[in-house]
């Protein structure tokens, strides 16, 4: 992974750069500002299947299909939007064993504005230990490839979910103006 | 336009049938190592119990998402046609999934709606809508041109056929009666998402 970490100059690149080099092809979001610069440069790139779902748990049964079909694929969403899924997670993803590869762009910390966004990131740890789901918050982007390949690695070696919490550290995060 | 786009019969005209007759004309009809997506419940159960292929995926939980897993599979997997059955319940609770499906236009989806208008496996509460929504038409908004209603158990064979030719997505709704489902299934995650993955040949074996 150094030569990601050498030559990828920006954060959303080292992701873009890690999945593919894990072969992760299929991409479902729900948008977030945050992962916008992510977003786009997924849907610059041929190697990727990229589009947007409706809701949060529905990307997850998308990329839960996809992956027993046998295409390896990842889920972005914001925290918000994390609050919507612990129904999918706990009764297909953990209990089927499937490693869907979940990246969380972190609201309602270091600067959040919106208390309804405050609030609900601080539901989203709690969740994910409680149903005993890896858990990684990246604040550096020295750090970033290496936690991203080696967990996309252990997660599907392992037949278990991963969520990547990007922080506000690593992204910048949203500004208020105030 | 094909009869599935005409949609010559609304909701109300087409005649109640039984979720498990229709659920052994469909699996009959498959012969090319299809996958079905059954969805939480009945039309598990009648799945299940019509008998059992490896390229079934019985879905325990996650109440409407057996769409979202049918589109995903027919995304890795396109050049096999996958098949979903979900209740009226289920898809009202993840209607959105209508539109991304007609988005994306995988020629190789179909989905089944057994529409009965209520939660059979909770009580036989009333759907919301179940008097007035229809479930064709609001696919149909949605974008899955293709959307009918089975006006009888030969049409819905009809609509099968032509469904599995491959000109998807298509979208299939029977009314169906209260009967309950004639089996249940396994309750092993694991076990049916490996044998799943192993008739879908993802794994060796």
């Amino acid at each position: 992974m150094t030569d990601i970490q050498t030559r990828a100059t920006a954060w959303h690149e080292v992701v873009l750069a890690t999945l593919k080099a894990n072969d992760v092809s299929l991409i479902v979001y729900v948008p977030d500002r945050v992962f916008t610069p992510l977003i786009k440069a997924i849907h610059a790139d041929p190697f990727f299947t990229v589009f947007a779902a409706t809701r949060e748990e529905e990307a997850l049964g998308i990329i839960s299909g996809a992956w027993m079909g046998g295409l390896r694929a990842a889920a972005l969403m914001q925290t918000s939007g994390f609050a919507t899924i612990p129904n999918a997670l706990a009764s297909l993803v953990v209990p089927s064993q499937i490693p869907a590869l979940i990246f969380v762009s972190e609201r309602g910390t270091l600067g959040e504005f919106n208390l309804g966004q405050a609030l609900v990131c601080k539901t989203m740890r709690p969740v994910l230990d409680s149903l005993a789901v890896e858990n990684i918050t990246i604040t550096r982007q020295d750090e970033l490839a290496f936690v991203v390949d080696r967990s996309i690695k252990q997660a599907i070696a392992t037949q278990a979910p991963v969520t990547f919490i990007l922080s506000p550290l690593l992204t910048g995060g949203k500004v208020f103006e105030a | 336009m094909t009869p599935m786009q005409t949609g010559a019969i609304g909701a109300h005209n087409a005649k109640v049938m039984n979720r498990f007759d229709l659920t052994k004309r469909l699996v009959g009809q498959l012969k090319h190592e299809e996958a079905v997506i059954g969805g939480i419940g009945n039309a598990n159960f009648d799945l299940w119990a019509s008998g059992q292929r490896s390229q079934n995926f019985y879905m325990l939980g996650s109440m409407g998402l057996a769409i979202p897993i049918a589109l995903g599979v027919a995304i890795a997997q396109p050049r096999r046609h996958v098949i979903t059955l979900e209740g009226d319940g289920s898809l009202l609770m993840q209607l959105g999934c209508l539109a991304t499906v007609a988005e994306r236009a995988p020629k190789n989806l179909t989905i089944v709606v057994w529409d009965n208008g209520i939660y059979q496996i909770t009580g036989s509460q009333p759907t919301p809508g179940a008097a007035v929504a229809d479930i064709v038409a609001i696919a149909r908004g949605a974008g899955i041109a293709s959307s009918a209603w089975a006006a009888d158990e030969s049409e819905f064979d009809r609509l099968v056929a032509s469904a599995l030719k491959g000109g998807g997505p298509s979208l299939i709704a029977a009314r169906i009666d209260s009967k309950p489902a004639v089996g249940t299934t396994d309750r092993d995650p694991v076990q049916i998402r490996e044998r799943f993955m192993r008739g879908l040949g993802v794994r060796g074996g």
